[in-house]
């Protein structure tokens, strides 16, 4: 069946019209990229593609229990969550660059961006980005931008996911990267000062880093700013109802991984990339940002504002290509938060921690099991040091019905018997008793 | 309207010569054009700036406009007023609604600047467009 809605007849009559042939309209398309066929199978009957599809589901491993973390957590979304968001007037809303017709969406949108400066201690939140690490990549080109400088100083502690990105956006264009190696778990000051300087754009951090280390970053911030750098910190939003902020300690632009927020794991997407920066900044910030006025009648209304910066008006020196959102995973993010409350979040925050601080004491305390980083603080992610290769023992644990944790070796050389286990609040004292029984048995 | 005794470059900037310091601003064609002004976003003091080069952006509620320097030079003074007040480029554009003086390297420039008579015949023929 076509996918066209003109008829054939329609077509020659629109051609005649125009005094073309069907070939002229692709005149401008190079000879070999032309086909007559792009020989595709027959089509499949309805049933017959569901099954075909429900084949492929099932390759997915939706039933372990997961300690896996690296930047994207399981975390319990409760159903009510769901019940608003799937409500058709937001979830079939899309691009709200007409405020007549969009002022549920641009409300939400608007309450999401104070949540997200309420949760960052930061002065004013863009609409969203994609996900964690391009909204990381575009921090960093918003820094260029506002200082005009062209060093980044950003260290290995950073997720390495996170730096594959930023470095594959980057390839092209001529930014002076400079990786620091953060010592003991921790970003090494010595080697930040060592690098900064008066060519230094920004220093990328992140807090709790990939190793789930926590640190305070107002000292790094300081000395930034002596040079006249910014500090850009990458947070996880659901620490931030025990940890200090990014915006406490000083940074000037912190981002984040939304997902946490309400959304599920899904397999790598859609996620929801967070940003915030002190207001001096805002013209500076890509992405969409919604902005309550009043209308002719003097009545609040919401719109999205300070467009000038966005491609569609600004073109090549827009302040990025994205005029767009994740709308309806920032929406998710609202109601999530919502829900949860100051004192919900606050209570998530800390079961994480109490549950992780179980966990690794009760594997720790495993013959064999060493923890990697001596005396470091913790969200709710640490790495432990195995007797043997830890990808060996997550794939047995797989088999035992666990996702056990992250391969440090998979980014970190030399870290090939580490593990890095993430407890939530989702996990049990039973689970996290299996997990340890398990362990035992494929050491 | 358009003043005597300024000069005018093609994409709508005024320049006022005194010595060796030139005050820059927008038309009142241009301010008209680009209707209410909202942000300025001004150079700099001391950034080098070349004739036609790029040198500040001013914002309006539907398009972002660059301004471009009619001289060769360096910024030595900005409007900051127009930091809080950027409409006073719609009310006042030759006046109060200065956008900054360049010190210039040498006269050179000015030579490709039209006077009041030519400005004016510039802007009937854009309009004819």
């Amino acid at each position: 069946m076509p996918f066209i809605s003109n008829t054939s007849e329609q077509q020659a009559q629109m051609l005649a019209e125009l005094g073309l042939t069907k070939e002229d309209l692709f005149a401008d398309i190079p000879e070999e990229l032309l086909c007559e066929d792009f020989k595709l199978p027959a089509g499949l009957s309805e049933q017959r593609v569901r099954d075909s599809l429900a084949e492929l589901a099932e390759k997915n491993s939706t039933h372990l229990t997961c300690f896996l973390g690296g930047g994207f957590y399981d975390h319990f979304i409760p159903a009510a969550v769901n019940a608003i968001v799937s409500r058709s007037e937001f979830y079939t809303a899309y691009t709200p660059y007409q405020p007549e017709l969009s002022q549920g969406i641009l409300q939400a949108i608007y309450e999401y961006q104070s949540v997200i400066c309420r949760l960052t201690e930061m002065e004013v939140a863009n609409a969203s980005l994609y996900d964690g690490g391009t909204a990381l990549y575009e921090a960093m080109m918003m820094a260029r931008r506002i200082t005009g400088r062209n060093k980044i100083i950003i260290d290995d502690s950073v997720n390495p996911i996170y730096r594959v990105m930023i470095h594959s956006y980057t390839r092209n264009l001529k930014i002076e990267f400079e990786e620091s190696q953060c010592r003991d778990g921790l970003v090494d000051r010595q080697q930040i000062l060592d690098r900064l300087d008066d060519k230094t754009s920004a220093v990328i951090l992140q807090n709790p880093n990939f190793f789930g280390c926590i640190d305070d970053f107002s000292d790094i911030a300081a000395a930034a700013h002596d040079k006249g750098a910014l500090l850009i910190v990458s947070c996880y939003p659901i620490s931030l109802g025990i940890l200090k902020t990014p915006g406490a300690m000083g940074a000037d632009i912190v981002t984040g991984e939304g997902q946490s927020l309400g959304l599920p794991l899904s397999f790598g997407g859609p996620y929801l990339g967070l940003m915030a920066a002190k207001k001096q900044y805002v013209r500076k910030m890509p992405g969409r940002i919604a902005g309550e006025t009043t209308d002719a009648s003097g009545r609040r209304a919401y719109v999205l504002t300070l467009q000038a910066r966005e491609q569609h008006i600004r073109r090549d020196k827009a302040t990025s290509n994205i005029c767009s959102n994740e709308a309806l995973c920032a929406l998710t993010a609202l109601v999530y938060l919502s829900l949860l409350g100051k004192e919900g979040l606050r209570e998530t925050s800390q079961v994480c921690a109490d549950k992780a601080s179980y966990a690794y004491k009760r594997l720790t305390a495993m013959p064999g099991v060493q923890p990697h980083f001596r005396g470091k603080w913790f969200f709710n992610e640490f790495v432990l040091d195995l007797p043997c290769e830890a990808a060996d023992v997550i794939g047995k644990l797989i088999e035992r019905g666990f996702a056990a944790g992250f391969p440090l070796s998979r980014y970190y050389s030399g870290m090939e018997n580490s593990i890095l286990i993430c407890v939530t609040e989702k996990r049990t004292k039973h689970e996290i008793g299996m997990l340890a029984e398990a362990l035992e048995s494929v050491l | 309207m358009i003043v005597e005794g300024l000069l005018y470059t093609k994409q709508h900037e005024w320049a006022k010569v005194e010595g060796n310091i030139v005050t820059v601003g927008i038309t009142d064609y241009a301010q008209m054009l680009l209707g209410e002004i909202i942000f300025v976003e001004l150079p700099a003091i001391g950034t080098e700036v070349v004739s036609d080069g790029e040198m500040a952006v001013v914002e309006s509620t539907k398009a972002a406009s660059d301004i471009f320097a009619p001289v060769t030079g360096k910024v030595v003074s900005v409007n900051s007023t127009l930091e809080a007040e950027p409409e006073l480029i719609n009310k006042d554009c030759y006046s109060t609604g200065w956008i900054c003086k360049i010190e210039m390297a040498d006269d050179a420039s000015l030579e490709s600047l039209l006077n009041a008579e030519q400005y004016k015949q510039h802007v009937k023929d854009s309009e004819q467009k």
